[in-house]
C-alpha cells in the first residue's frame, strides 16, 4: 500500500512536474533565442548600425526607415499618404504628388519595395513602392529620402504585383491584383469570365534621372496577379508573376478562387517585348492617368495628365508569354540569386513548386504544352518543375535566399520561418514566428548577391509580444541571424502600419552620399529668396503673398498689416540655415492645413484665409535653437472694407532698407 | 571672395583630419563605430557653411583664442544650434593683457575663470553688424553669455562694442563672428 501510494505520489509529482514544464518551455520560446542575442543587436550610444531596412508601412501608405541590427525607426518617409508632421501632401509644393486620375487622394496602401539594382546587386540609389488601392508606383530617392516621383497605372485595379525592378534597372512593374474591364466599361459583373483583363504593366527607368514611364502595358488574361520577380543571370530578360483566380470568379473568392489544383506563373520574356515595341509594336491606347514629379530645383512637385498608353496582346508576341503550372494560388514567386530556380509558394497547397529556368527553356524549345489558356502556351508541368519540397509547413507565402544555396520562406498559417536547401529539396532548419508572418527580407534578397547575415520576418499578428495597446497590438518585425547552420533569433521590434515586405541593403552603399543640405543658391523656387533683403509682402488682388524667411532665431519680417478678413494668404518660407539638421517649422493660428518643416536652403508654401479681424500670431514649430521659444510674429488682421495697405516691419524696419 | 576660398580650404582640412570612423567587426555584429567626441567633432561636409568654431580654427590669426576655448572645454558651445554672435579677439589682443596673464589663465585650475573670460564674448543671439548698428542707435545693450552686458557703440562708420572696434565681420553656420583687437576683460568675476 505504502508502495502504492508513493508511486503515485512520484506520479503526480513528475505529472505536475511535465506539465509546469510544458507551459515555462513555450514561455522559453522568447528563449530559444540564444545567450549572446542582446549582444548581437547592441548598438552602444554613438555608434551606428549596419545597414538600413526599408520596411513597407503598408495601410498607412508610407516607407519606414529601419537599422539594423537595433531594429531602431528613422525615420518614416511619406509617399502615398499626406503626413502633417512633414507637411506633405499639405504645403502647395507637394499637394500634387497626391494627385491621381480621381482626383486629390490622401491615402494609399504602400506594399513594396524593392532598391535600384545595378549588375544584380542593389545600388542604393532608389528605392521603388507600389500603392495597392489607387493603383500608383512611387520612387523614393535614397539622398534625399524623399519621394519624388509618383506614376499612376492605368487598367489596372489593386497594384499588388509590384515593384520590383530588373537586375540593371531597366524596368521597374507593375501587375493588377483584379482583373477589370480593359478599358472601363459599364457591363455586368457575373459576365467577368473571358471578358476582364489583367494589366501587366511595365515602366522604363530613366539611368540619369530614374524617371518613369510606362514602356507597354501587356493585356493578360483576366486572372489576379499577386507577386512578382525578376530574372536574374542566366534568366535575365524575364520576369515572373504569380497567378491565382485562374477560375476567374467574381465572386466569394475564398472559395471560387481556390477550386483549380493548380494556377500558373507567368513567364514574360521582356526583352523580346521591349525588341517588339521599339519596333513599332503595340497599340497606343487612350487612357488617364497622373504622372507627378518632384523638383529639386524648384522645390516643387508638378502632375500631369498622361492620356494614353501603349497595349500590347499576348498573342501579336508569340514566344514572349508562357504559363507555368504552379500549386494552388501561389502568392510569393522568388527567383533564387542564380536566376536559375523560380518558387512558387502555393499558399494553399502542401508542397513548393521548384521550377528550373533551363528546363523551362528546354520545354519552350521543345515545345512541350499543355494546352493554351487565352491563346497563351501552358507548358507541360514535368518539363519545368525542377521538384518539389514536400510537406514544408502550411501556407508557404515568400521565399528569399542566402548566397550558400539555400532559401528562407515564410509560413503564414503555421506560424514559422523554413531554412532549407534548394538543389537537395531538403529542409535545414526551422523557427517559430510570433504570429502569422507574412513576408521575410534578406537585405539584398531580390538580387544576385543577397547579405548572409540578417533575416528580417515581419508578421501580421502579435497578441501577447508586446503591452497591449487597445483591441489592436502592434505589428511587428523580428530579427534573425543566418550566418550560422540554425536561424538565431534575435530580436522583436515592432513597426508602422503593416510591414508588407522589405528591403534592406549595407549602411555604406546610402550614408555617404545622403543629401545635409539643399544649397541656398540654387534654390530656384519660383517665390523663395536669398536674404533677408528680399523679403516682402505682396498684395495680388484677394491674394496676399508673403516671401518670408527663417534663420535662428527669428523670422523675417515678423509684423505684417494690411491682411483683410476674406484673403488668401500664402506663406512661402526660405529656410536661410546652411548647416546640417537644422529645418525650421511654421504654422498660423487658424490655417486649415499642416504646419510647414522646411529644410535648410529650401522655400516651401502654406495658405491661411482669415476669418476674424484681429492679431494674429505665427511661430517656429521645430525646436531651432536656444531662442526657439522667441522665433514668432503677428500678422494684423483688418475688415475688408479696411483701406489699410500692406506693410511689413522686422524689428521697426522694412527688411531691406538700410536705416540711416 | 579670395580669402573666403582660402577659409573654405582651410576648413575642408580641419574637417577632414578631425574625421575619424572605422567599420568594426566582430563574430557577432558589424556596425560603424565613431570617435564620440562631442559636438564639436562633428565634420563638415562639402557645400555646408561652417560653424564658429570651424571658422575660428580655420584662421591662424585665432590661434590664442582656439586654444584657449580648449583649455575651458568650451568648444562645444561654439558649435550648437545657437545661434550666437562671438565677439573673437586676434592673437595680438592677448599681446596686451599684463604679461603672464594667458600662461596663467591657460592652467587648469584657471578653467573656471578663463570659461567666465570667454563667455564674456559670446552672445546667445544673431547680430549681424546691421543689427548691432540698430543695437547703437535704439541704445539696446548686448547679453552676454556670461551674464554681463555690453555696450554697443556705432560712429563714424564704424561698431565697436566694450569700447573695442569691429574689424570684421563673418558670416557662420550658427550665427556671426566679429573680429576685435582686444580681450573683453568682464568687470568683475
Amino acid at each position: 500500500m505504502k508502495i502504492i501510494l508513493k508511486s503515485i505520489f512520484l506520479f503526480v509529482i513528475t505529472a505536475t512536474f511535465l506539465t509546469s514544464c510544458a507551459p515555462s518551455d513555450k514561455k522559453n520560446n522568447k528563449g530559444a533565442i540564444s545567450g549572446n542575442a542582446a549582444e548581437k543587436v547592441y548598438v552602444a550610444p554613438g555608434e551606428l548600425d549596419s545597414h538600413y531596412a526599408f520596411i513597407s508601412g503598408g495601410f498607412s501608405g508610407q516607407l519606414s526607415v529601419y537599422g539594423l541590427p537595433s531594429g531602431r525607426l528613422f525615420r518614416v518617409i511619406p509617399v502615398f499618404s499626406q503626413d502633417a508632421e512633414k507637411g506633405y501632401g499639405y504645403s502647395e509644393e507637394t499637394k500634387p504628388m497626391l494627385n491621381t486620375s480621381h482626383g486629390f487622394v490622401p491615402w494609399g496602401d504602400s506594399h513594396h519595395p524593392d532598391i535600384s539594382q545595378t549588375n544584380g546587386s542593389v545600388d542604393g540609389r532608389w528605392v521603388f513602392i507600389n500603392e495597392n488601392n489607387t493603383p500608383r508606383i512611387a520612387r523614393i530617392s535614397l539622398e534625399t529620402f524623399e519621394t519624388e516621383e509618383i506614376i499612376e497605372i492605368p487598367n489596372s485595379a489593386g497594384n499588388h504585383s509590384s515593384s520590383f525592378v530588373t537586375e540593371n534597372s531597366e524596368y521597374v512593374v507593375a501587375g493588377t491584383r483584379f482583373s477589370v474591364p480593359f478599358p472601363q466599361r459599364d457591363m455586368p459583373i457575373s459576365e467577368m469570365k473571358g471578358n476582364f483583363s489583367g494589366a501587366l504593366s511595365f515602366l522604363k527607368i530613366d539611368q540619369e534621372t530614374g524617371h518613369m514611364n510606362i514602356d507597354f502595358q501587356i493585356k493578360m488574361p483576366g486572372f489576379s496577379y499577386d507577386l512578382s520577380h525578376p530574372g536574374r543571370g542566366k534568366s535575365h530578360g524575364w520576369f515572373f508573376f504569380s497567378t491565382y483566380n485562374t477560375e476567374e470568379a467574381n465572386t466569394l473568392m475564398e472559395v471560387n478562387a481556390s477550386q483549380n489544383d493548380k494556377d500558373f506563373i507567368a513567364a514574360i520574356n521582356w526583352k523580346k517585348i521591349e525588341e517588339y515595341v521599339a519596333n513599332g509594336g503595340g497599340k497606343m491606347q487612350p487612357a488617364n492617368y497622373a504622372h507627378n514629379t518632384w523638383n529639386d530645383d524648384t522645390h516643387t512637385a508638378t502632375s500631369v495628365m498622361k492620356k494614353q498608353v501603349l497595349v500590347v496582346e499576348p498573342k501579336d508576341v508569340p514566344g514572349a508569354i508562357y504559363f507555368l503550372p504552379t500549386a494552388k494560388s501561389p502568392h510569393g514567386c522568388d527567383v533564387d540569386p542564380t536566376g536559375e530556380y523560380i518558387i512558387g509558394n502555393g499558399k494553399l497547397a502542401a508542397s513548393m513548386t521548384v521550377h528550373s529556368f533551363s528546363k523551362m527553356i528546354k520545354a519552350i524549345d521543345d515545345k512541350a504544352f499543355d494546352g493554351d489558356a487565352y491563346g497563351i502556351p501552358i507548358l507541360k508541368f514535368d518539363a519545368i518543375n525542377y521538384g518539389m519540397l514536400n510537406q514544408p509547413g502550411l501556407g508557404p507565402l515568400h521565399t528569399e535566399f542566402d548566397t550558400r544555396g539555400n532559401a528562407y520562406t515564410t509560413f503564414f498559417i503555421s506560424s514559422e520561418v523554413v531554412k532549407w536547401n534548394v538543389e537537395d529539396l531538403k529542409v535545414l532548419d526551422r523557427h517559430p514566428v510570433y504570429y502569422s508572418v507574412g513576408h521575410l527580407m534578406i537585405p539584398g534578397g531580390n538580387s544576385r548577391t543577397p547579405d548572409d547575415k540578417y533575416l528580417v520576418a515581419m508578421n501580421k499578428i502579435t497578441k501577447d509580444r508586446y503591452l497591449p495597446t487597445g483591441p489592436e497590438v502592434t505589428q511587428s518585425a523580428q530579427l534573425f541571424d543566418i550566418s550560422g547552420e540554425k536561424l538565431d533569433l534575435l530580436l522583436d521590434f515592432p513597426t508602422i502600419g503593416e510591414p508588407h515586405y522589405a528591403a534592406g541593403i549595407a549602411a555604406e552603399k546610402i550614408m555617404p552620399k545622403s543629401k545635409k543640405i539643399y544649397r541656398l543658391d540654387e534654390n530656384k523656387h519660383a517665390y523663395g529668396v536669398q536674404s533677408e533683403a528680399e523679403t516682402r509682402v505682396v498684395r495680388k488682388g484677394k491674394e496676399v503673398h508673403i516671401y518670408m524667411t527663417m534663420i535662428r532665431s527669428h523670422f523675417s519680417p515678423d509684423n505684417i498689416e494690411g491682411v483683410k478678413v476674406g484673403d488668401k494668404v500664402f506663406f512661402h518660407v526660405t529656410n536661410l540655415e546652411q548647416d546640417y539638421d537644422v529645418p525650421h517649422g511654421i504654422s498660423m493660428i487658424g490655417a486649415n492645413t499642416s504646419e510647414l518643416l522646411v529644410m535648410p536652403g529650401r522655400t516651401a508654401t502654406f495658405t491661411w484665409e482669415p476669418k476674424e479681424v484681429g492679431v494674429w500670431p505665427f511661430y517656429c514649430t521645430d525646436f531651432c535653437s536656444a531662442l526657439h521659444q522667441e522665433m514668432q510674429g503677428y500678422v494684423r488682421v483688418s475688415p475688408r472694407n479696411s483701406k489699410a495697405p500692406i506693410s511689413y516691419t522686422l524689428d521697426g524696419d522694412i527688411p531691406g532698407e538700410e536705416e540711416e | 571672395m579670395k580669402t573666403n576660398q582660402l577659409l573654405w580650404i582651410f576648413v575642408l582640412i580641419f574637417a577632414f583630419s578631425s574625421c575619424k570612423e572605422e567599420v568594426k567587426e566582430n563574430a557577432n555584429v558589424t556596425t560603424i563605430v565613431k570617435d564620440h567626441k562631442g559636438q564639436a567633432a562633428v565634420e563638415l561636409t562639402e557645400g555646408e557653411q561652417p560653424n564658429a568654431l570651424q571658422v575660428a580654427a580655420s584662421i591662424p590669426d585665432f590661434s590664442t583664442l582656439v586654444v584657449a576655448v580648449k583649455a575651458a572645454e568650451v568648444q562645444d558651445a561654439l558649435v550648437n544650434a545657437g545661434p550666437l554672435t562671438v565677439f573673437a579677439p586676434v592673437n595680438t589682443a592677448f599681446d596686451k593683457l599684463p604679461e603672464g596673464t594667458v600662461a596663467s589663465l591657460l592652467k587648469p585650475e584657471s578653467k573656471k575663470t578663463l570659461a567666465f573670460i570667454l563667455t564674456n564674448h559670446v552672445a546667445p543671439a544673431n547680430y549681424p553688424l546691421k543689427q548691432l548698428k540698430k543695437e547703437a542707435k535704439k541704445g539696446r545693450k548686448l547679453y552676454m553669455a556670461s551674464g554681463k552686458y555690453l555696450t554697443v557703440t556705432y560712429k563714424d562708420g564704424k561698431a565697436s562694442v566694450g569700447g573695442t572696434e569691429i574689424l570684421k565681420s563673418v558670416k557662420v553656420s550658427n550665427g556671426w563672428i566679429h573680429v576685435i583687437g582686444d580681450v573683453l576683460v568682464p568687470s568683475d568675476k
